[in-house]
C-alpha cells in the first residue's frame, strides 16, 4: 500500500515537471503557432542555472540564514531563462512567422544545437547537482517509509503554476490580449493590440516555464547533458495527448503521461517510452487535435 | 523570385558525366582517408535523396527519417550476428525489405496527415524503434551497439573480401566504388520518379491538394507510395553506411539523426534535385572538420543551420543556380 502512495506522488511531482514544459511548448503554439523544438533546452537551461547559481550561493551563504533560504533561486533560475528567451526571439525568430513551418522547425532545431553545446562550453560535461535543498527539509514517514519532504513541495509548486497560469490566461487583461492574439493575429494587430510584444511576452512565459521545470527538477535530479534533447520528444508527447495549444490539455496530457510511465517502469521497464509514443501515435490518429485542441 | 530557367538534358548529362568521371578518378589521386570520407558522403546522399522525395517533391516534412537509416544499419547488423550472413548483396535487400515494411507501415499511419503533425508523428513512431535498440539490449546490444567488421564482409556475390591486416585500404577503395555505383543507381531512379507521372502528381498534390483532389487524385495512397519509396531509399543508405562505420548503435535511431537528414536537404537546397546530394556530401565535411577543429561543433552547425534557413533558404545549390542565371541576364543584357 505505502508503495502505492509513493509511487502516486512520484508521478504527480514528475507530471508537475512535463505540465510546466509542455504547458510553455502549447503556450508558445497556441499564440505564435510555432513548435519550439528548442524547448527542452530552455528547460536544461534552468537546471543548469540553478544547479550553478545554488553551489555558488552556498558557499556564501551567511550562518544566520537557514539552507532553505536557498530556495528563492529557484524562480530566479526560471527568470534567467526567461531573459534569455525575451532575447532570442526579436533576434531570431521573428522574421520566421510568416514562412511555412518546415522553416521554423528547422531554425529551432538550429536554435537546440547551438544552446545544447553552449550549456556544455558554459559548465562542462561533469552532472550538476543541488540536493542539498532536498536535504535542507529533510524526510517524511509514509507507512514507514521515508519520503523526501521536497517533492511534496515541488508538486505544490506545479499546483500553484497551474492555478497561476490559469488565472493569468484567463482572468487578466494581458490574457485577454493575449487569447485575441492567438485566435486572430491579423484583427488584433487591427485593433490595436502590440503582436510583436505580446509574441515576445508569450515566448518568454513559455521559457520562464520551462525554465522553472529545470529549476525545481535540478534538486531532486542531476542536471546532465542531454536532458533537453530526451525531454523534447516526450513533452510533444504530453501536447499530442492533450491538444497542441491547449493549456487545460497539458495539464490532463501531463497527467497522464507520468502515470503511464510509472506504470510502466514498475511493471514491464523495457517498453517505457516505446509505449508512450506509441500511445501518441494513436491519439494522433484518432484524436488528431488531441483531446482538448480545437478542431481546425 | 522567379525559378532560373532549366537547363536542356543534353547540358544535363554533361555535367553528370563531367562529374561522374571527376568521382571515378577519386581514390587514384586522394588518399585513403578523403576516399572514406567521401564514401561516407555518398551514403549520406543517398539517405538525403530520399528524404527529398518526401520534403521537396510531396511537401512533407519527415522528422523520422533515422527510423528507415537505422532500420538498414540494424538489419545489417543483425543478419551478420544472427544469421551469419557476410555478403553486402544480401545485406542491402534485408535493409530494402525491413526498411520497406517499416516504411509501409509507418506510412500508412503518418500520411492521414500534412505539416507539423506529420513531423510530429513521424518523430515519435521514429523514437519507438529507439527506445526498443536501446532498451533491448540482449538483441541489439543496447548503447554499445553492434559491430559490423568490414574483415567479415564480402562484395559482388563472394568474389572480394577483405581478410588480413592490411586490408583497411583495400577495403575502401573497392568500397567507394561500390557505393559510387549504388549511388548512381539511386539517382538515375529518383530521376525517372520524380520526372514521371508519378513524381509530377506528387509535385501537384504539394502544390494544391484541394485541385488535386478534385482532379479524382488519391492523395493517400500518392503519399503512401512517396513514404514507402523514401523509406526504402533511407534504408539502403543505412545499409552502405554502417559497414564503412563498423558498428551500428541507437544513435542512428536517435532523432537529432533525422535532424542531420533535413540538414543535408536544407543545406544543399530542397528544391531542386541535387540540392540534397550535395547539402549531404558538404555537411559529412562539415562535420568531420568541425569536430576535428572544434569540441564544439554543434555549436557550429547550429549556426550554420540559422544562417541557411535565414539568408539562404534556397540553399547552396539554389542559391548558385539563382545567382549564375542572374549573372548570364546581365551577360545578355550587356551584349
Amino acid at each position: 500500500m505505502e508503495i502505492v502512495v509513493i509511487q502516486v506522488l512520484n508521478s504527480l511531482f514528475y507530471a508537475a515537471v512535463l505540465f510546466l514544459i509542455a504547458a510553455g511548448l502549447s503556450l508558445i503554439f497556441g499564440v505564435m503557432g510555432i513548435v519550439n523544438m528548442a524547448h527542452g533546452s530552455f528547460y536544461a537551461l534552468g537546471a543548469y542555472v540553478t544547479a550553478w547559481s545554488v553551489a555558488a550561493a552556498a558557499g556564501a551563504l551567511p550562518a544566520a540564514l537557514p539552507p532553505a533560504a536557498l530556495f528563492i533561486l529557484l524562480p530566479l533560475g526560471a527568470i534567467a531563462v526567461a531573459l534569455i528567451g525575451l532575447a532570442i526571439e526579436p533576434v531570431l525568430l521573428r522574421r520566421f512567422y510568416q514562412r511555412p513551418e518546415e522553416y521554423q522547425l528547422l531554425v529551432t532545431f538550429g536554435l537546440l544545437l547551438v544552446l545544447e553545446d553552449a550549456i556544455r562550453l558554459v559548465w562542462g560535461g561533469t552532472p550538476r547537482t543541488a540536493s542539498g535543498l532536498v536535504d535542507s527539509l529533510g524526510l517524511l514517514q509514509i507507512g514507514g517509509m521515508p519520503y523526501p519532504v521536497y517533492n511534496l513541495a515541488m508538486i505544490g509548486v506545479g499546483i500553484v503554476a497551474a492555478l497561476g497560469l490559469w488565472a493569468f490566461v484567463y482572468r487578466t487583461r494581458f490574457g485577454v490580449l493575449l487569447r485575441a492574439t492567438a485566435q486572430d493575429r491579423r484583427m488584433a494587430a487591427a485593433l490595436g493590440i502590440d503582436v510583436g510584444r505580446i509574441y515576445s511576452l508569450a515566448f518568454g512565459l513559455g521559457c520562464f516555464m520551462a525554465g522553472l521545470a529545470g529549476a525545481i527538477v535540478v534538486p531532486s535530479q542531476a542536471a546532465i547533458l542531454g536532458m533537453g534533447v530526451e525531454v523534447i520528444v516526450l513533452s510533444f508527447v504530453v501536447v499530442v495527448i492533450g491538444g497542441l495549444g491547449s493549456l487545460e490539455g497539458a495539464l490532463v496530457g501531463a497527467l497522464i503521461v507520468s502515470a503511464l510511465r510509472t506504470i510502466t517502469i514498475q511493471f514491464w521497464e523495457e517498453i517505457e517510452l516505446a509505449a508512450l509514443y506509441l500511445i501518441a501515435a494513436i491519439v494522433l490518429l484518432i484524436l488528431p487535435t488531441g483531446l482538448f485542441g480545437k478542431k481546425a | 523570385m522567379s525559378a532560373p530557367q532549366a537547363p536542356s538534358l543534353v547540358r544535363r548529362a554533361a555535367a553528370a558525366a563531367a562529374v561522374l568521371a571527376a568521382l571515378l578518378v577519386v581514390p587514384v589521386v586522394a588518399g585513403t582517408y578523403q576516399t572514406q570520407l567521401l564514401t561516407y558522403g555518398l551514403t549520406l546522399a543517398i539517405a538525403a535523396l530520399g528524404f527529398n522525395l518526401l520534403l521537396g517533391y510531396s511537401g512533407l516534412l519527415s522528422f523520422g527519417h533515422s527510423a528507415f537509416f537505422g532500420a538498414g544499419a540494424y538489419a545489417v547488423a543483425l543478419m551478420m550476428r544472427y544469421l551469419g550472413v557476410t555478403s553486402m548483396e544480401l545485406f542491402i535487400l534485408g535493409g530494402i525489405a525491413f526498411s520497406a515494411v517499416l516504411a509501409a507501415l509507418f506510412g500508412v499511419v503518418c500520411v492521414r496527415h500534412t505539416r507539423i503533425f506529420f513531423a510530429i508523428l513521424t518523430l515519435a513512431l521514429s523514437q519507438v524503434l529507439w527506445t526498443l535498440a536501446y532498451k533491448f539490449f540482449w538483441i541489439t546490444g543496447g548503447t554499445d551497439g553492434l559491430r559490423v567488421p568490414f574483415s567479415k564482409l564480402t562484395l559482388l556475390g563472394g568474389l572480394v573480401g577483405f581478410p588480413g591486416a592490411d586490408a583497411f585500404a583495400k577495403f575502401i577503395t573497392f568500397y567507394y566504388y561500390y557505393v559510387l555505383a549504388a549511388f548512381c543507381v539511386c539517382v538515375a531512379l529518383m530521376w525517372l520518379i520524380v520526372h514521371s507521372p508519378f513524381g509530377k502528381t506528387l509535385q501537384a498534390i504539394r502544390d494544391n491538394e484541394t485541385r488535386a483532389r478534385f482532379l479524382g487524385v488519391r492523395i493517400w495512397r500518392y503519399r503512401w507510395l512517396a513514404f514507402l519509396v523514401s523509406g526504402i531509399f533511407t534504408g539502403v543508405a543505412g545499409s552502405l553506411w554502417v559497414p564503412l562505420n563498423g558498428l551500428t548503435t541507437p544513435d542512428v535511431l536517435y532523432w537529432p539523426q533525422s535532424g542531420k537528414i533535413v540538414f543535408f536537404a536544407v543545406l544543399g537546397g530542397f528544391r531542386n534535385f541535387t540540392g540534397p546530394i550535395v547539402g549531404a556530401v558538404i555537411f559529412n565535411y562539415l562535420e568531420v572538420y568541425a569536430v576535428a577543429v572544434t569540441e564544439y561543433w554543434q555549436i557550429t552547425l547550429g549556426v550554420i543551420l540559422i544562417a541557411l534557413v535565414t539568408f539562404l533558404p534556397s540553399g547552396v545549390v539554389g542559391s548558385a543556380a539563382r545567382l549564375g542565371a542572374r549573372l548570364k541576364r546581365r551577360r545578355e543584357a550587356s551584349a
